[in-house]
């Protein structure tokens, strides 16, 4: 049962990623293929024991960052537009044929069984486990993305801003 | 898996299919009487018009006979699935909301809620995130530019909302310890001396505050241990529904009708459905981790079990304390109702600019203030401070 | 499980890579490098649960925030390119390439 549903969530993100890479036309319709991955991911997550990660899979992926995306989309108003995709087939050949190639090597020295999964403690992956962890092995760390975010938070207002000196 | 059902059934015949028609009614009606108009009372069957409680009737009826339009140039596909995706969300949550406690009948135990996990508030959060992509693709599949400015605008606020919604209920968590709604719930069904830090901190002496002072209890509710957090918590959740004043997203004076202008029939019917829907849920949320889930003030499980088991039985005094939490969280959830339809009738549309800056720059902080506060008096009681 | 996992990473990762070369609207392009990330945070989940080290899925909320960071700061440059270019194709941005 487990493993088939699994499987079932593993295709749906499959399916979801091959739809946003080959929607060539419609951006939002790539974006919530894209929502479909990153919900069958928070699934998939949970199954592996991950209760926080999966659900901030969804709160963060899902819920904010896409929705960023769609929200650009939408201010910059692109309505449904051939970008040229086209040109340069030479190199996106070489591209997808490097891409498959990577793929099937990574697959291909991936063992076919790993040793039996280790045993778990109760709590494993809740809310409580991780977040002990993050405040004391890794608190510098976790320290660290604070100032990452307020920099990456000035940069983009900076950024998106108009310029209102005139120049 | 029976009783699963069974409670399933129990929460959606209750919350959908019995107070949902029943919300539609009293928003008529009581924006009546608060502006003084007689209000809802044309829809009749061979005269009869019961108080108005034919409207809800009479709107499905309407809803279901319209003409399902889409619009030139609209992206069918998603033009069908906004809709859907607005109306899930509401409906999921409800799954970890408990509407009463565990009951012990015998060697069997009964605990009234759907899915208990321990991550429950989590789930609600990741829940809530997705109700944006309905108003979202519902603008952008529509072909119109005033539905896209009102998707645009929806997308920003509930994004926004949803921080500050986060932050407002961490302070809650320190103080009942857990994240599973059944723990926060039990948490509240418990009272304190109002001026118990007193003794706790050994500035009076003794056992007992003088002057019957002892007597001053409050119940152990998350709304008189975090004003603030609930305050605050309100308004985060009153944005997420769009509905006035936080109704920007669809700004009928500026935008018509916002993200959902192009839709029609029953496909307008469950957008309008997920709006009415989401506020009992809202009520039930805010029952629930605000105003003791539940529990009945000053009244124990243990109590009622000993009292009227004493004359009746264990059996059937623990059959009555279930019914008696069932009804007190539900007159709590009518109570949360009643006061958002206030604050919708009482309060003129936020601008746009008012909505972002009450966000970010008046909620966030203090909802960061409150996180900080909470977490010093924690530590200070439990002595923990230097 | 883990196997399906650390495989289905792979194959994710591999369509993020190829999207991200091969198509040129700059927004799919970000959201291939999202794509990639997570395929990234499946690997660390699964190895966690392999071993039964929570450290990875430390990792992983890590991941998110650089994920969400790296978002405001690209869709800041995607604004500020397409109000100069009126164009989201990274191949009307080339000015400073050789």
């Amino acid at each position: 049962m487990n493993e088939l549903l699994f499987q079932l969530f593993g295709a749906i993100a499959v399916a979801g990623a091959l739809g946003m890479v080959l929607n060539l036309r419609n951006v939002v319709a790539g974006a919530l293929s894209l929502v479909a991955t990153m919900v069958a991911l928070g699934a998939i997550y949970v199954m592996l024991e991950a209760y926080l990660v999966g659900v901030l899979q969804i709160l963060v992926y899902a819920g904010a960052i896409v929705v960023v995306f769609l929200f650009v989309v939408m201010l910059l108003n692109l309505r449904d537009q051939a970008l040229g995709e086209g040109r340069q087939w030479f190199t996106k050949t070489v591209a997808v044929l490097a891409g498959v190639g990577v793929l099937v090597l990574f697959l291909g020295v991936l063992p076919a069984a790993f040793s039996a999964p280790a045993d778990l403690e109760a709590g494993f992956g809740g809310y409580r486990h991780v977040g002990a962890l993050l405040f004391t092995d890794y608190v510098l760390a976790f320290e660290v993305t604070s100032l990452l975010l307020l920099a990456a938070m000035v940069g983009a207002v900076i950024l998106a801003k108009r310029r209102t000196d005139g120049s | 898996m029976t009783i699963v059902l069974l409670k399933l059934i129990f929460i959606v015949a209750v919350i959908v299919a019995g107070m949902l028609p029943l919300i539609t009614w009293t928003e008529r009606k009581q924006s009546a009487v608060m502006q003084d108009r007689i209000g809802a009372n044309r829809a009749d069957i061979l005269g009869i018009t019961a108080l108005g409680l034919l409207h809800p009737a009479a709107d499905v009826l309407k809803l279901f006979s319209k003409e399902d339009f889409v619009p030139e140039g609209a992206n069918r596909v998603l033009h069908l699935l906004a809709p859907v995706i607005a109306i899930v969300p509401p409906i999921l949550m409800l799954a970890v909301i408990p509407y009463g406690g565990t009951y012990r009948f015998g060697e069997s135990s009964l605990s009234l809620v759907v899915a208990d996990i321990d991550w429950g508030m989590l789930y609600v959060f990741a829940v809530g995130s997705i109700a944006t992509y309905g108003a979202v693709i519902a603008g952008w599949s529509s072909n119109n530019n005033w539905a896209l400015l009102g998707s645009m605008r929806a997308s920003a606020q509930m994004i926004s909302y949803e921080v500050t919604m986060g932050l407002s209920l961490v302070g809650l968590f320190m103080v009942a310890g857990s994240l599973r709604l059944t723990e926060i719930a039990a948490f509240q069904d418990q009272s304190f001396r109002l001026l118990g830090f007193l003794l706790h901190f050994g500035w009076v002496q003794g056992e007992l505050l003088p002057f019957g002072l002892d007597l001053l209890r409050l119940p152990m509710w998350g709304i008189f241990l975090q004003p603030l957090g609930f305050v605050l918590f309100l308004t985060c959740l009153m944005a997420e529904n769009k509905r006035p004043p936080f109704d920007a997203p669809e700004g009928d004076s500026e935008l018509i009708a916002g993200y959902h202008m192009e839709y029609s029939g029953m496909r307008f019917g469950l957008f309008y459905t997920a709006e009415f829907l989401e506020v009992p849920v809202i009520g039930a949320l805010i029952a629930t981790l605000f105003l003791g889930g539940w529990s009945i003030p000053f009244l124990s499980q243990e109590t009622i079990i000993t009292f009227v088991g004493a004359g009746f039985g264990e059996g059937f005094a623990t059959g009555l304390c279930m019914l008696l939490h069932v009804a007190s969280f539900l007159v709590k959830v009518v109570f949360m109702i009643w006061l958002q339809m206030a604050i919708r009738w009482t309060l003129p549309r936020f601008r746009y600019d008012q909505v972002m800056d009450l966000c970010w720059k008046t909620m966030l902080p203090l909802s960061l203030a409150n996180v900080f506060a909470t977490g010093v008096v924690v530590l200070w009681v439990e002595g923990l401070l230097p | 499980m883990i196997e399906q996992a650390v495989a289905l990473s792979g194959i994710l990762f591999a369509i993020g890579a190829v999207g991200a070369l091969v198509r040129r609207n700059v927004i799919v392009v970000l959201m291939c490098i999202e794509l990639m990330l997570n395929a990234v945070n499946l690997a660390l989940v699964a190895f966690s649960r392999q071993w039964g080290d929570p450290a990875g899925q430390v990792f992983v909320l890590m991941v998110i925030v650089v994920a969400a960071a790296e978002v405001a700061v690209g869709l800041g440059i995607v604004i500020a390119i397409f109000r100069n270019r009126e164009s989201v194709n990274v191949e009307d941005a080339s000015l400073l390439r050789w």
